[in-house]
């Protein structure tokens, strides 16, 4: 729908560097500087975004050089698949690139990298680019109706509670309006949860419909489109979302990532972060309360939780009594600890204790 | 002082039966290592033979199999050959032609080293041993069947008969005795082959017991520079040895056996020496009792004299380290040949002595190993007790670190793709015991060797740093030659526009003449191809010196003159190279430092350095 706006872009973009060399000039791409120095805050949106530093990569190094030629290739195959309508996932454009020979990606996170540097330079998203990564199947169980486009581009309706098996919805890469619409829904709060193990306790538990909400299984750190339909269900249906995960510096990111936005995606926050989230996992203070079973802090625990406390999302009250409380004990525990009083702790005690104080 | 003594005594109840109740001593313990002491033995005696008649050696050892536990061992050698009436004595008793009072530097120092192995042959086959010999300017050669007569330390000839030899001139010593074979670090075969590392004057082959034959070619065609015998410096001297020298020495007064006897000794200083002893200089040096001697040992000490003569060491060589390390460690590919380093003599105990060290770096060499350490005494290899060796307690005392090699806190064992050569030379090396197998660590030659081997390094760091530099230079090369044309290509195909010109890109980011070479491998070496860029607004006009391979002795003049802007020149030339190609250097004379990358100024030009005031970004 926006693919001749896109053209277009990218065209002037490859223009400029023409211009550059046609006059002299060595050719020069500025972006926003995309590191945890360069987060603020940003009031109106309520979100964190790239601040005011930029960096330049300029045909003057090797480094800055590689990255221009690599784009260049990169640019050459997205305007080839708008023009041929097709599209690609990032893992096959990091396979594609073997026959850029000197120019190809050693690894998909560099090509990752490259499309998100592109976003950031065009201000346009991947999809724009024809450009999506896989289906990582995170799910959707709850009272909550959709309707999503199929494969014959017909609108097909979908409960996520009746229509589904016990895996739930799986959340397709796109999610926007045109794959995805928001029908109806009779619930009062989001559910993410960070593990497959509890997502199917509360699942079995049934505690989707014994608190009216809609539990989503997040599968780790989440895809960008998790976090976009997060957004959407708070942003257009005005739900809460409750964020439940381990008790362990990784998960506090996934908080971090869905509340406040994520390090590498700063540019697209507005579109991706919940602002209103709240935090129900497992912290300090639970397994002092709770005296969970926990594990001790790894050398890379530590230096994760050293390194969120200098990182702006989490210069919280909150935050930073928990993450010194953490470091204090040396220990961290999981979801699933919980079990250590029974399988329906988590849902006759646990949850509904940590949601009477935010609900 | 307590070997002299020993070997005086050693003549009074027979040395011969000395040996055979100590043969441990020699080095012949155990079987394996007594077939590679008959092997020892009888090569450097070749060796010797060779080099002291300058004639170039052609040595062929060849071990075969007698039964399960003998073996035959034969040594051939194309050397000056043996006259008849000397063989028994050369092959049948112990300590002959001792060089007891003159010092020189050889491989085998006392002469009783095969003479050892023919009576250990006898001891455990009861096999006598067979020499053929011939000089050239006798008709026709001998062959010897002998043993030795333990009781009275001479020969014990069996057979002696006259043949036609097809050589000219040339020894041949077969020896059959008890050993087990074996390959490994301490080998026939790996000493052969660091012999063939330190002699590439010799063509070497051997034949195992399985009938293999393996040779290592002669690299070189000079013989080594031979040392002069000369007479003993006084200083250090030990007091037995003194004492021994004046009782047999030929001198019919004290003054004439301090004059004549040592070296750098004069009359006067002789009689200052004497007078501060409070001696006589007519007395009979033979007369003097020990508490003399001793008083005389002193006031030598205190004596000024000049320092030994350098002409009794006959070093390896720069050139022979250089070409026997390329030639049998080529295979390895090494990156760096290390220019070898000698040091000045210096003195221990009266005997001049000296340090040479040799490296090859990098290639195939494997990185997480032990550098490997090859020890050499007078040319010879050293296999055994590396442990109580003055070379490998050197190589562990110092930082390897410095060098970017691998060592745990800086001390023991260091680890990196290196094999580091050290050859200590001189007559009389104090070694650990009587089988020479590990040189004492006395401090003045652990300082020597130390010192050497960190000149050695030093130049692997300026190879470290100009791999660097290259690495820099061939990383802009790239973005000056494939990355902005690639950019520029792209671009016009993207916007289906024309190719545009990048040379005033190039020349803002560059603004140098800018020199690389590629080196692409042929027969026996490399076509090193050298390609200048002009990548400034002018033109230029200036000589640039190629040293390839950074040997000093193999450079080229290129000149270059009217290299336009945007102009590119190429040369090509062949370089004789075995294993992996280092880089050349290049020196420039003529044009701005500021001007040019990938080249130095000629170290005769390092005035132009201070000129390096405007640096264009």
């Amino acid at each position: 729908m926006v693919n001749i706006k896109t053209d277009e872009v990218l065209i002037k973009l490859v223009e400029k560097m023409y211009n550059e060399l046609i006059s002299g000039e060595v050719p020069e791409l500025k972006l926003s500087s995309r590191t945890k120095d360069n987060i603020v805050f940003d009031q109106a949106m309520n979100v964190w975004k790239y601040g005011g530093s930029f960096v330049s990569r300029s045909a003057r190094t090797t480094d800055g050089a590689q990255f221009m030629a690599k784009a260049l290739y990169t640019i050459e195959f997205i305007m080839d698949m708008i023009k041929s309508q097709k599209s690609s996932t990032l893992r096959e454009m990091y396979y594609i690139s073997e026959g850029w020979k000197d120019y190809k990606f050693h690894t998909q996170d560099e090509s990752n990298m490259l499309a998100e540097d592109l976003e950031v330079i065009t201000t346009l998203m991947r999809e724009d680019f024809k450009l999506r990564p896989e289906e990582n199947g995170a799910s959707v169980i709850g009272n909550i109706t959709i309707e999503e486009k199929n494969r014959k581009g017909e609108f097909k309706r979908i409960n996520c509670r009746d229509d589904v098996g016990d895996a739930g919805y799986t959340i397709p890469y796109n999610v926007e309006n045109d794959k995805v619409k928001l029908i109806s829904h009779d619930a009062d709060f989001i559910l993410a949860i960070e593990t497959g193990g509890m997502f199917d306790r509360l699942v079995e538990n049934g505690f989707d419909e014994d608190f009216r909400s809609v539990l989503v299984h997040l599968k780790g750190q989440p895809a960008r489109s998790t976090r976009r339909l997060l957004k959407r269900l708070n942003n257009e249906l005005g739900l809460p979302v409750f964020v439940f995960t381990d008790g362990d510096p990784w998960s506090f990111r996934i908080f971090g990532s869905i509340a406040y936005g994520a390090i590498k995606t700063a540019h697209i926050s507005e579109w991706l972060a919940v602002p209103a989230a709240e935090f129900i996992g497992i912290t300090a203070s639970d397994i002092i309360n709770y005296d969970l079973p926990s594990d001790k802090l790894s050398d890379k625990d530590v230096s994760a939780l050293n390194s969120e406390l200098q990182d702006p999302r989490f210069s919280t009250e909150f935050w930073k009594q928990e993450i010194e409380t953490m470091l204090q004990m040396g220990k961290k525990a999981e979801q699933q600890a919980l079990a250590k009083y029974g399988l329906d702790f988590v849902t006759e005690k646990y949850l509904p204790d940590k949601l009477s104080d935010v609900l | 002082m307590a070997k002299a003594k020993e070997q005086t005594q050693y003549r009074e109840v027979s040395l011969s039966e000395f040996f055979e109740k100590n043969r441990h001593i020699l080095g012949f313990d155990s079987p394996q290592k007594s077939l590679f002491m008959i092997v020892k033995e009888a090569f450097d005696n070749s060796l010797d033979a060779c080099d002291e008649y300058a004639i170039l050696p052609e040595i062929v050892v060849s071990i075969s199999r007698v039964s399960d536990d003998i073996f035959n061992v034969t040594v051939s050698d194309n050397g000056p050959g043996i006259e008849r009436t000397q063989v028994p004595r050369v092959f049948g008793q112990l300590l002959y032609g001792s060089r007891f009072h003159v010092i020189r530097q050889s491989r085998g120092q006392q002469g009783l080293g095969i003479t050892a192995a023919i009576l250990y042959g006898q001891l455990t086959t009861g096999e006598k041993a067979r020499v053929e010999t011939k000089r050239d300017q006798d008709d026709v050669a001998f062959r010897f069947i002998l043993g030795i007569n333990v009781k009275e330390n001479k020969a014990d000839i069996k057979t002696q008969e006259p043949f036609i030899w097809d050589r000219p001139h040339g020894t041949s010593v077969s020896i059959t005795a008890k050993g087990r074979y074996v390959t490994g670090r301490q080998s026939t075969i790996e000493y052969l082959k660091e012999s063939a590392v330190v002699n590439p004057h010799a063509s070497i082959t051997f034949v195992d017991p399985d009938g293999n034959r393996i040779h290592f070619n002669r690299n070189i065609e000079k013989a080594p520079y031979i040392s002069k015998a000369v007479k003993p410096h006084p200083y250090g001297i030990e007091i037995g040895e003194l004492i021994t020298m004046a009782k047999s020495t030929s001198a019919k007064t004290l003054l004439r056996f301090l004059a004549d006897d040592f070296s750098r000794v004069s009359d006067n200083t002789a009689s200052e020496i004497i007078n501060a002893a409070g001696l006589k200089a007519e007395v009979l040096p033979s007369s003097l009792n020990n508490k003399e001697i001793s008083s005389l040992r002193e006031s030598i000490q205190k004596a000024k004299l000049m320092p030994p003569s350098q002409e009794s060491l006959s070093p390896i060589g720069e050139e022979f380290i250089r070409r026997g390390m390329m030639s049998i460690y080529g295979e390895e590919r090494p990156e760096f040949y290390g220019r070898p380093v000698t040091r000045k003599a210096s003195v221990y105990n009266g005997n001049p002595f000296s340090v040479e060290v040799g490296m090859v770096y990098g290639g195939y060499l494997p990185g997480d190993q032990p550098v490997r350490i090859i020890r050499f005494a007078n040319k010879v290899p050293l296999l055994y007790q590396p442990g109580s060796c003055a070379i490998t307690q050197s190589v562990f005392d110092l930082d390897w670190r410095t060098y970017g090699l691998e060592q745990k806190q800086g001390k023991g064992q260091p680890y990196g793709p290196a094999i580091i050569l050290v050859h200590v030379y001189g007559p009389r090396l104090p070694y650990t015991s009587e089988s020479k197998e590990a040189i004492s660590s006395v401090e003045i030659i652990t300082d020597e060797i130390k010192a050497a081997i960190k000149q050695e390094m030093r130049m692997l760091k300026t190879f470290g740093n100009r791999k660097d530099k290259m690495k820099k230079v061939a990383e802009k090369f790239n973005l000056f030659r494939r990355l902005i044309p690639e950019i520029a290509s792209k671009c016009s195909l993207i916007l289906g526009k024309d190719v545009p010109d990048i040379n005033p890109v190039v020349s803002k980011i560059a603004n140098v003449v800018f020199i690389h070479e590629e080196a692409i491998q042929a027969d026996s070496g490399y076509n090193i191809r050298t390609e200048i860029f002009n990548f400034t607004r002018s033109t230029h006009k200036f000589t640039l010196k190629a040293v390839f391979g950074g040997m000093e002795d193999r450079s080229t003049d290129l000149e270059i003159s009217d290299l336009k802007p945007a102009e590119e020149r190429v040369f090509q030339n062949f370089v004789q190279w075995p294993g992996q190609y280092p880089g050349t250097d290049y020196y420039f004379t003529g044009i701005d430092v500021s001007k040019i990358q990938g080249a130095e100024p000629l170290p005769g030009d390092w005035d132009l350095r201070n000129s390096e005031v405007e640096q264009d970004g």
